[in-house]
């Protein structure tokens, strides 16, 4: 469940983004997270929620945009979804990929701030 | 009325941050490290027990962290080769944080030591996610488990520089497919190296430090695909004066673009 550490991780930069725009409060967050990043939205979610509480997040709403793991075929350069289970082979020439392209975010992407005066 | 602010940053920037200043100071110290992920009871403890007595007759100085909820156990078992050994009891946390590594490094990593193993807490979902700074990450898995096990948890040996097989002196009464298993690392980590072993009979012990010096020494690791993304886009350049160039502390920030109000 290392859900709760990646929460708490959030919560601590989201509220350094805060204070250094001068906001009490944090009205929503939105986080990318790829498909291969090993993280469960619906755990985060949970952890996000109890390590939210008594801080500038506790009324923030959390958004989590899951982002597809694509990935460039090294042999004909296609772009392919990996799929799940993942496979990091081309599915047009059986070749390995050459690069994922996305799939391992885990990325803080937005932070809005509560309504300010 | 609203302000937001776009970030784009890493949820574990601070993780990776502090795991890039490490590697760039043990390559200043002259030790590798090696990350050893893997379920409970893959026989990893065993494995690394044998390799450190090994590497203890070669000459070599080697020292090891053993992470556990509980219990020093392990690093009762590990002493017995005679080299250097640490406990760290994460007291409930399922992985390893490279802040965890930092402070055994800074105070009790014996000056010498010229490789440094660190077994994670037995699990193949959560330290998979955080960087300790180490040279080499290597995942393990027994014939036991399962040949699927890579497809089931593709972050931890899609992210492996090396893929161990352990208990190799089982296979066959547990009916282990070798062919099933190879395919399924090759197919989330294309081009990885698997070493079979066998705490038991000796089995791929030697090649797995030779593995260790060699990259230790400079050479290149594999890349894995899947690599997290810091590690990925600062490449992998693990000759000790490089370092400063790719891993330098101030060199994790970039590819994340300052906060920038956007409304």
């Amino acid at each position: 469940m290392h859900e709760l550490s990646i929460a708490a991780a959030v919560v601590e930069s989201a509220e350094g983004v805060a204070r250094e725009h001068g906001a009490d409060a944090v009205a929503g967050v939105t986080l990318r997270i790829g498909e291969l990043a090993g993280v469960v939205p619906d755990a985060l979610r949970f952890s996000f929620s109890l390590v939210a509480e008594g801080t500038a997040l506790e009324r923030a709403e959390l958004v989590i945009e899951e982002v597809a793991a694509r990935a460039r075929c090294g042999g004909c350069d296609a772009r392919f979804a990996v799929g799940s289970p993942p496979a990091l082979w081309c599915p047009h020439c059986d070749t390995p990929a050459a690069e994922l392209l996305t799939g391992r975010e885990l990325e803080l992407a937005e932070v809005r701030m509560a309504g300010s005066p | 009325m609203c302000r937001s602010v776009d970030v784009r940053t890493a949820v574990l920037a601070k993780n990776d941050g502090l795991a890039a200043e490490l590697r760039a100071d043990l390559a200043e110290r002259r030790v590798a490290a090696v990350n050893l992920l893997s379920s409970p009871g893959s026989g990893k403890t065993a494995l690394l027990e044998l390799v450190l007595r090994r590497a203890r007759e070669r000459g070599l100085a080697v020292a090891a962290l053993t992470a556990d909820l509980a219990t020093e156990n392990d690093a009762r078992r590990l002493a017995r080769s005679g080299a250097p050994v640490k406990q760290v009891l994460t007291g409930g946390l399922c992985h390893l944080e490279a802040a965890q590594v930092r402070a055994l490094v800074d105070g009790w990593l014996p000056d010498a030591t010229r490789l440094l193993f660190v077994e994670n807490v037995g699990n193949l979902v959560c330290p998979a996610s955080y960087d300790l700074g180490e040279t080499l990450r290597v995942t393990l898995m027994s014939v036991t488990e399962g040949e699927d096990k890579p497809l089931k948890y593709p972050t931890a040996f899609g992210a492996a520089h090396l893929v161990v097989l352990t208990k190799t002196d089982i296979a066959g009464a547990v009916g282990f497919e070798d062919g099933v298993f190879s395919a399924a690392v090759e197919r989330v980590n294309p081009g990885v190296e698997i070493l079979r072993t066998s705490a038991r009979d000796g089995q791929g012990v030697d090649t797995l430090l030779d593995r260790v010096l060699a990259v230790a020494g400079g050479a290149a690791p594999h890349a894995p695909l899947l690599a997290a993304d810091h590690l990925r886009r600062h490449g992998h350049d693990h000759d000790p004066d490089a370092h400063h160039h790719d891993h330098g502390p101030d060199a994790h920030h970039h590819g994340h673009a300052s906060p920038a109000p956007t409304a």
